[in-house]
């Protein structure tokens, strides 16, 4: 039961109205993507850093864990109250502060919905590149907690790459402001970086100085059939040694050409085996002449087929193509392993080759597609869990993916995050004194354990291992 | 026996929500609200609760519920097509069977119990005649969208002296080689607006179709389904599938969006032998579409003078994907001058009960309508849905426009009536009976 002096502080705090204890207000904060349900003992909706920090700091006077949520799109579990707390839910708090035109930066709240950034600055011809799948729904917050990525990152990078400035609200409460609102800056330690992929654990984020680019002219897109995966991945490196720097190059595994055979609009050849989504950007004319390059360099590869589209709605036709893949692959199984391992360009048709032997091994259909340009492959596990025995074949499965992909000098998540998915995996990619490095900053940076415990690292929380898929009321 | 779906009945589709969150993007009601009891995903996790009996309904989850449109923005773009609009219907009527209090009833009691909102009760806008009133049947959507207590609220149009069953016999025969088509008018059209009514019998009538106008058809059930009363909705069907099995009919058109939905999605809904009738169900403009009106249309002069218009997609054909044929009608009209609005797709905000339970986010949903309309510079914006036309006026009078609200079937009918070359259209449509 949630002491009532507490509930009454956080009305004060936060009124009435924005403080929710009913059954059902904590039931629907307790989820996220990964589907697993916990109960937070309160929901607190935020409007400013101030309230926040007061929370926080009651939050460390009744030692009681405080999980910032954003959209709650997280892939591993990032904002789950495993351990029960007051849940702090940021999506009010969303409004833009300014867009700086002539220093080409904005100022937001971390509520703010990150496609709705990008058609607010791109409405003064300005442009924020990083651009996760999840984009019209999850907040600028959450994409600075877990270090977001999408298909852009090859040519402009991830969302560590645009963040100037943070506000944020520490462990203990406090209101700190990290790095400023200018590309240079090295006045102390690179504080900015720490927060950015910290997922929550060392504070919550108020307030984002973002960095903006002037926006491309143009894109063309390009959709590329291939007989196997290693021309594909040939492909790929000619054109990046060729000095070309697309702004996306996806790719789909044989596995999921034959999910998605049949049931897309543009055709996918018998014979394909690998498929590349290329997308260029930039002043027009420079984008004819890249255009003509990649095709003058991937014809004397062997290439089944190419189509570049003449018109946005043409790019779109080829974009459904990668759109049907996820809503084909639930037809394969009803429960998904969704990982986002990354491994070097180079070593992408290696891992593919290995997933498939990993497949074939456990007998587990494995979907892979993914951005080849910057060797982050989506890994699906496809499953039915109510067959005996499955969850523990599966978690084989996910370990030896995981260890595969350290082996090749990769890491177990490309853009989605530790939280509680992959907690258990951490210690195949960092040596122990690195861990213990982390785990000490943790520990002098929140010394009561009350901000998000219970993610990154198992040790914070050793029933972790265990993860719960009932529902259960947290005894706190 | 036909029934309406249970929670349980919807177990399965339930169970399908994965948790993505991307129904955030798409919520009227969660744009609003940014709380996650808004949103698809938060009700769906309550249903699947429900069903499992573990979660004690308290005032939050009835609110949660209330909050939702049914305007099934969230089902088209969720990954699983999960009917979140549906599955909310059975969770209000199951609430509504748990305490035997139907949520349109807590409406208006919220309504009476808010200071501000009997505040704007008090500049009554328009006073409605209760003899008018009396004659609404007690089922009709009318009575359980406007309850008497709340009609001031908002600007709604006056009730029409008569009724469109005034104005038609039930059976009106036409070129015998032509299909018959059955009418289902819906209570919007005919109490409000029956002249819409008279545009679509006139335009199938000029076209040469046979009409079947039953006269003992009821409510569509739309709002019902919105308010939860279970028993109102299973009456409402019998009613109507009995009233359009007397005599046999190729269609059954509908002029208004949401009697569309309430009357063609019955397999979807309810449980027992619906198909039959639903499947004949088709929207006036799919159907004019289908028969090429707008080609010929097309092939019109275009008048010297002509209207900027503009278009809203009631959310209760755009999830059903019909958006292309109400534009393409418009378009082909020689008089007009269309104007694409920014988010013409955007709900209106009226979604039923919500507009009564939660007139002030309502409001607020209307006046981003207003905003959008206001930037076409367009004089005149036309819908295919009664509902959406009250709110639209309402939100029109409260941002100060001027714009005139009217149904797409208006300027159909105006230019089949009026265009000055009438041999030159006998000749575009072969089909048209000059003679009438
Ligand atoms: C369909 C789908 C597609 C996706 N595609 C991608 C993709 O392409 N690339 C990608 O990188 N991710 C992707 N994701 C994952 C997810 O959307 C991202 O991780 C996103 O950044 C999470 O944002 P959110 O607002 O939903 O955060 P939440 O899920 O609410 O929270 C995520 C983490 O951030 C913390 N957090 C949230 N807000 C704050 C704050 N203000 N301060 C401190 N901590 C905070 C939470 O505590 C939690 O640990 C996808 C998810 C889905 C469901
Ligand atoms: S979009 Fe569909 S699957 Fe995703 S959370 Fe919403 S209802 Fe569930
Ligand atoms: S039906 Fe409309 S209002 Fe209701 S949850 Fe879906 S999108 Fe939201």
């Amino acid at each position: 039961m949630l002491n009532k002096d507490l509930l009454l502080s956080l009305e004060r705090i936060v009124g009435p109205e924005n403080v929710l204890t009913e059954q059902s207000d904590r039931l629907i904060h307790g989820y996220d993507a990964t589907q697993k349900q916990y109960m937070p003992d309160v929901v607190v909706y935020v409007e400013n850093s101030l309230q926040v920090s007061e929370i926080v700091k009651l939050a460390n006077q009744y030692n009681i864990p405080i999980l910032p949520r954003g959209a709650g799109s997280g892939f591993t579990g990032g904002s789950l109250p495993v351990q029960g707390g007051i849940v702090v839910v940021l999506t009010r708090m969303n409004a833009i502060l300014d867009i700086d035109e002539d220093n080409l930066t904005a100022t937001v709240e971390p509520g703010v919905v990150t496609a709705h950034l990008q058609r607010e600055v791109e409405k003064s011809g300005l442009f924020y590149p990083p651009d996760p799948a999840s984009k019209e729904f999850s907040t600028i917050g959450g994409n600075v907690a877990e270090c977001a990525g999408g298909p852009r990152c090859v040519k402009y990078g991830v969302t560590k790459d645009y963040i100037l400035g943070l506000e944020v609200v520490t462990p203990t409460g406090d209101i700190l402001h990290t790095g400023g609102v200018t590309m240079k800056n090295v006045a102390g330690y690179d504080l900015t970086k720490l927060f950015v992929g910290s997922e929550g654990t060392l504070g919550i984020v108020t307030r984002i100085t973002v960095k903006l680019l002037p926006k491309p002219a143009a894109k063309k897109t390009m959709l590329v059939q291939f007989s196997s995966i290693d021309s594909a991945a040939r492909a790929v490196s000619t054109i990046i040694r060729n000095k070309i720097i697309p702004t996306t190059l996806e790719f789909l595994d044989a596995t999921t050409i034959e999910c998605i055979r049949g049931k897309t609009g543009l055709p996918v050849l018998e014979k394909c085996r690998a498929l590349l989504i290329i997308e260029v950007d930039g002043d027009q004319e420079i984008l004819e002449k890249q255009t003509d390059k990649i095709l003058g360099l991937l014809t004397p590869l062997g290439i089944l087929e190419s189509r570049v589209a003449a018109d946005h709605t043409e790019a779109e036709a080829i974009w459904d193509v990668r759109r049907s893949v996820s809503p084909s692959m639930r037809k394969i199984n009803p429960d998904k392993f969704n990982e986002d391992i990354v491994v070097p360009r180079s070593k992408v048709p290696d891992m593919i080759r290995a997933l498939e032997k990993i497949s074939s091994t456990y007998d587990v259909p494995i979907v892979n597609f993914g951005h080849a340009g910057d060797g982050n492959i989506h890994v699906n596990v496809m499953v039915d869990l109510q067959q005996p025995g499955m969850q523990a074949t599966v978690d084989k499965v996910l370990l030896e993916i995981f260890q595969t992909t350290v082996d090749m000098g990769g890491s177990i998540s490309g853009e989605h995050g530790i939280g509680t998915a992959k907690a258990p995996f951490l210690r195949l990619e960092i040596d122990p004194a690195t861990l213990h490095y982390m785990q000490m900053l943790k520990k002098a940076l929140d010394p009561n354990n009350i901000m998000n415990p219970g993610k990154i690292f198992l040790e914070t929380s050793p029933e972790q291992l265990a993860f719960p898929t009932q529902l259960q009321d947290d005894p706190q | 026996m036909i029934r309406n779906k249970t929670l349980q009945d919807y177990e399965q589709s339930i169970n399908q929500c994965v948790r993505c969150g991307a129904c955030q993007a798409h919520c009227p009601a969660y744009l609003q609200q940014r709380n996650e009891g808004a949103v698809a995903r938060g009700k769906l996790a309550i249903a699947r609760a429900m069903l499992q009996g573990e979660v004690q309904t308290g005032a939050h989850l009835t609110e949660d519920m209330s909050m939702c449109l049914l305007c099934g923005s969230c089902v088209i773009k969720c990954p699983n097509k999960v009917p979140t609009d549906k599955i909310v219907g059975a969770v209000r009527r199951e609430l509504s069977r748990q305490s035997g209090v139907s949520l349109t009833s807590r409406a208006i009691g919220a309504i009476t119990g808010s200071t501000s909102l009997m505040k704007k009760l008090a500049q009554a806008v328009r006073r409605v005649s209760p003899a008018v009133f009396r004659k609404i049947p007690a089922s009709s959507g009318l009575r359980l969208r406007f309850p008497i207590q709340g009609m001031e609220l908002r600007t709604i149009p006056l009730f029409a002296p008569k009724n469109l069953f005034a104005y038609y016999p039930e059976y009106q025969p036409g070129d015998p080689d032509k299909p018959v088509i059955g009418i289902f008018a819906g209570c919007g059209i005919t109490y409000l607006y029956p002249e819409i009514g008279k545009y679509m019998i006139e335009i199938l009538r000029l076209l040469g179709y046979s009409i079947f106008f039953p006269h003992d058809q009821g409510c569509c059930g739309i709002p019902a389904r919105s308010a939860g009363n279970g028993p109102v909705i299973e009456k409402l069907v019998r009613q109507n599938v009995a009233a359009f099995s007397r005599r046999r009919v190729d269609y059954i058109l509908t002029g208004c969006a949401s009697c569309h939905a309430g009357i063609g999605e019955l397999p979807e809904t309810m449980v027992g032998p619906v198909e039959e009738f639903s499947s004949k169900v088709m929207d006036i403009h799919v159907f004019l579409y289908q028969q090429g009106l707008h080609h010929s249309l097309s092939a019109l002069p275009r008048s010297t003078s002509r209207i900027d218009l503009t278009y809203h997609d009631p959310c209760h054909l755009r999830t059903h994907g019909i958006t292309r044929e109400p534009r393409e009608l418009l378009q082909s009209l020689p008089a007009v001058r269309y104007r694409e609005m920014e988010n013409a797709g955007s709900c209106c905000g009226l979604g039923g009960t919500f507009s009564i339970a939660h007139y002030e986010q309502s409001q607020k949903i209307g006046a981003l309508k207003a905003e959008n309309l206001k930037k076409t510079g367009a004089q005149y914006i036309a819908t295919a849905c009664p509902g959406c036309m009250i709110q639209l006026q309402d939100a029109i009078n409260q941002a100060g426009l001027h714009t005139q609200v009217m149904h797409t079937l208006e300027l159909l009918h105006s230019t089949l009536t009026h265009t000055a070359d009438i041999s030159r259209l006998k000749e575009l449509l072969p089909s048209v009976n000059t003679n009438q």
